[in-house]
């Protein structure tokens, strides 16, 4: 029985014979929805349509909106198929949708992540369907109020339309289309000529509410009686809370309570709260940071008291000069015969930074624990993780969890990570019924994140007398990415800084990558283009080196190593199509102009690199000028399939663009003495506008290919490339991020 | 005649005012309306605006008036919220986000912001906006070096088109 009346009222996501994910569902009335801005005469076809008599249709946006523009491109998914009139579309942000099938808990949603970039790929097909499910009911609503077949008729911009011209709106026709049963096949999709939204430039569908103020953020989440709380952390890697003495804090008008709670045991997975610290509870956020100022405490440091980013870099060093402690990532001939038998033999050794995300709108998060139901309200990127997170700490079962879903200010993988959830869940849990809403500040966030690791890139290459690439060695010595994450414990430990199928992999015969793990006690996590951005910037840069020293052009020697047009396999797949990476790299060299001579100072600089199904290349052109580096124009091409929102992958790869310059130009998190070093934007100094090129010249390549998502492709080519280019200008190599800092100590 | 003290009507529900701003002590004026703050006079304006009135288009960004989230309008002047006592603004006209466009729907920054498609996450764009309000109060045809003295930060990069923005707006303004 229970089968049926859940197959009955909820969606289902059931795997196809195919492979693929098919999306269907039952009648969903109006308390499957509860957060569709609904009218009373609105009906629901599925979990993500519905349609008012008006003929106005609300479209349910599932995934996580950080950025990255799938609150409005997902829905155009939808739209299209649906065939509706785009002007006439109303986006809603859907909850998280839990649900519990025979088959263990799902979503009724589908993916609602946001992670490598997988939101358009996931989504490509299943919400196409779901738009033409919903169009092929409305059809045969159609068909049989005019006792027709549904075969005979035709949609246009929400209506249907009969051979004799006849026409009923999708409102009229909504009611009597969900009493009917799904269609037994799953109707054909629209041919991409069809096609009248997707591959339109459209803009973000919440822009009218974010620049009146009125678009809702997790921090903008209030509830009625809700507490503020924010937490004094431990600055010591591992440490905890000595001795405390809150007596002045408990003095502060409005403070309610303080309590202390634990960090993570140290060696065990970090999947509660990052650090130990005290905890402020106040009526308002004022009082909130002025009773944490008033906190007097000890603190106990941890294990990782010596550790500090030079000991790491000579640790680094040591590992790949001494070849100790290797994990094997992939070999392909025999990289040391090869090597020593060359014309010409070349090194370079790269240095990456630890880095922080700096969200914009810092981690934080809204809980309410009431009896034996939660809710949560945040910015996430994981909606399914926060809820095991906060049923793992209050044994509340997941699906009396409800979890509201905002817009994200930032994510850039930040929120990956569920410690802020935790946080407040364990607050929440002392606050006798009332809401509390957790506040980071912004040297919390700095100070207390899971950076991307640091590392260090030792690169060697041998060309033989015709100057052909023939062996390759790339060992990365760096913190592991992989380090407590309960999610990785069966994975290997080089997952996240180095990926073994990555160009120049299956290129050059004989191919050595290693990885050399160093220890430390930083936290670390995913950061935007994780994988990619960490090594990029070394083999990019060291094709360039290797183009310069044996005087080839640096494009050209690219496209050869790159060779025919083909798909070489990649994480077990053939998925790496050569012939694409090198068209965004001949499309970014024409643009810029690679041919042509500079001889005012000026340089250029050039980058590609493959990321999560999508091709990107850079190319900029800079100059030197005092202490200052100058960049006159910044070139962006970009691959990504079929173009679903062509407005919204520009924004991506301008975003991508600058986000990669301010970065490479400036950031770095340091550690020392077991302490991270840097407290706020000061001295963690994202670029300004004043430093950031004047525009981006995005060219996106016309595609057939299937989308890929874009919010991460538009990043790791960036850094190789200025580097490249300051080369190019100055003669000067920089090989150690950030490049500013580095860059005035070499000139 | 003095405004009374009103409720701040939003167009999404949120719950009510806090009571406290609605008692008679420090009084404040914000986006035209009368507002009393009786709790501790320090507390920045930020706080105010966000955990009091509810006014939650003015950002948390950093909290040393570095990155321009909170940016909002005193006298017409861009100012941090968050480094702005709420005893300062006694007899001085705050505008935030929300109060920008005065009686119509939409400033012509506002609307410049949504035809150049400027929000990524959107996070920093109201203090943006308000940034640029106060630039094209005193500088009504700016060039890209003034545009470009803008402090406020935007994590998503969507610097180029803040600036297509601005210009577009400025334009708009300058025909009407």
């Amino acid at each position: 029985m229970k089968t049926n009346l859940s197959r009955r009222r909820f969606l289902f996501v059931s795997a196809a014979a195919s492979g693929a994910l098919l999306v269907g569902w039952r009648l969903g009335g109006a308390q499957n929805l509860p957060y569709l801005g609904a009218r009373e005469e609105a009906q629901a076809l599925g979990p993500f349509i519905r349609i008012e008599k008006d003929g106005d249709v609300i479209i349910g946006a599932r995934a996580t909106e950080i950025g990255q523009g799938v609150k409005t491109s997902l829905p155009m998914l939808i739209a299209e198929e649906l065939d509706v009139d785009w002007s006439r579309v109303r986006v809603e942000q859907l909850p998280y949708g839990y649900i519990e099938t025979d088959k263990g808990p799902s979503n009724k949603y589908g993916d609602q992540g946001a992670g490598g970039s997988d939101n358009i790929p996931s989504a490509w097909t299943e919400l196409r369907q779901a738009g033409a499910t919903a169009r092929a009911l409305l059809m045969q609503a159609a068909a049989n109020q005019w006792d027709t077949s549904a075969q005979n008729l035709r949609t246009s911009a929400g209506q249907v339309i009969a051979p004799d011209g006849r026409k009923l709106g999708y409102g009229d026709l909504v009611e009597a289309a969900a009493a009917l049963d799904l269609p037994k096949e799953m109707p054909a999709l629209k041919k991409p000529e069809q096609f009248k939204i997707i591959g339109k430039p459209t803009r973000t569908v919440d822009a009218a509410d974010i620049v009146t103020g009125r678009a809702q953020f997790g921090i903008d989440a209030y509830l009625a009686d809700a507490l503020i709380a924010v937490i004094l952390r431990c600055p010591h890697l591992d440490g905890g809370v000595d001795k405390l003495d809150d007596a002045e804090t408990r003095k502060v008008p409005g403070v309610k309570d303080v309590f202390v709670i634990p960090g993570p045991n140290p060696d065990e997975p970090i999947d509660g709260p990052l650090a130990a610290g005290v905890v402020v509870v106040a009526e308002n956020t004022w009082a909130a940071l002025k009773g944490r100022e008033k906190l007097k405490i000890e603190w106990k440091p941890g294990a990782w008291e010596s550790e500090s980013t030079s000991a790491l870099a000579a640790k680094a060093n040591e590992l790949l000069d001494k070849d100790l402690d290797a994990v094997p990532v992939r070999k392909d001939g025999e990289f040391a015969k090869a090597y020593k038998a060359a014309a010409t033999r070349l090194e370079a050794r790269y240095e990456m930074p630890f880095l922080a995300h700096a969200t914009m709108e810092p981690p934080g998060a809204l809980v309410h624990i009431e009896n034996d139901k939660a809710l949560l309200i945040a910015s996430l990127q994981t909606p399914s993780r926060a809820s095991q997170t906060i049923s793992n700490l209050t044994g509340i079962p997941r699906k009396d969890i409800e979890i509201r879903l905002t817009r994200a200010g930032g994510g850039f993988g930040r929120r990956l990570k569920n410690d802020f959830v935790a946080e407040a869940t364990l607050i929440a849990a002392k606050t006798k019924g009332k809401p509390v809403k957790l506040i980071w500040t912004r040297e919390d966030d700095l100070q207390h994140d899971f950076y991307r690791p640091f590392g260090m890139h030792a690169m060697r290459a041998a060309l033989d007398k015709k100057k052909k690439v023939i062996a390759w060695s790339h060992r990365c010595a760096a913190t592991p990415r992989n380090y407590r994450d309960s999610g990785m414990k069966d994975r290997p430990l080089y997952i996240g800084c180095i990926e073994p199928d990555d160009f120049p992999a299956g290129l050059v015969a004989n191919l050595d990558k290693t990885f050399f793990p160093v220890a430390s006690g930083m936290p670390r996590g995913w950061w935007r283009g994780p994988i990619h951005t960490f090594h990029a910037f070394a083999v990019q840069s060291f094709i360039d080196e290797i183009a310069i020293g044996t005087k080839q052009d640096a494009v050209q020697l690219r496209l050869d190593l790159l060779g025919a047009p083909r798909k070489l396999k990649y994480e077990g797949e053939d998925r790496f199509d050569t012939g694409r990476l090198a068209g965004v790299l001949k499309r970014a060299a024409d643009t810029i102009g690679w041919k042509d001579k500079r001889n005012d100072g000026h340089g250029i600089g050039i980058a590609c690199h493959f990321t999560f199904g999508g091709y990107c290349a850079h190319a900029f052109e800079v100059s030197v000028e005092g202490k200052n580096l100058l960049i006159h124009r910044a070139v962006c091409a970009v691959d990504v399939g079929r173009p679903i929102n062509p407005l919204g992958i520009e924004a991506q790869m301008m975003g991508g663009t600058i986000d990669g310059i301010s970065t490479a130009l400036n950031l770095a998190i340091t550690v020392k003495d077991g302490q991270v070093q840097q407290h706020n934007f000061p001295d963690y100094p994202l670029m300004h506008m004043a430093q950031a090129p004047q525009s981006v010249e995005v060219h996106i390549v016309e595609s057939t290919e299937e989308p890929s998502g874009a919010g991460e492709i538009g990043i790791p080519s960036v850094a190789p490339a200025l580097a490249n280019a300051i080369y190019a200008a100055t003669t000067v190599r920089v090989r150690k991020l950030p490049m500013m800092p580095e860059l005035l100590r070499l000139l | 005649m003095p405004d009374k003290p009103t409720r701040h009507a939003k167009p999404i529900p949120v719950p009510p005012v806090a009571a406290s701003a609605r008692e008679p002590t420090l009084p404040l004026r914000i986006n035209g309306k009368a507002f009393f703050h009786n709790g501790d006079p320090e507390m920045p304006l930020l706080w105010y605006l966000r955990d009091v009135l509810r006014l939650t288009g003015t950002k948390f960004g950093c909290g040393v008036g570095y990155c321009g989230a909170c940016t909002v309008l005193v006298d017409g002047k861009a100012q941090r919220a968050c480094l702005t006592p709420v005893k300062t603004l006694s007899g001085h006209e705050v505008t935030t986000i929300e109060g920008l466009s005065g009686n119509a729907d939409l400033h012509p920054l506002q609307q410049a912001w949504i035809e150049e498609d400027v929000a990524q996450c959107g996070y920093c764009q109201a203090g943006q906006i308000m940034a640029a309000a106060d630039l094209l109060h005193s500088n009504p045809h700016p060039s890209d070096e003034d545009i470009s003295k803008i402090p406020n930060l935007c994590r998503c990069g969507t610097y180029p088109r803040i600036r297509n923005a601005i210009k577009r707006a400025a334009e708009a303004m300058a025909k009407k």
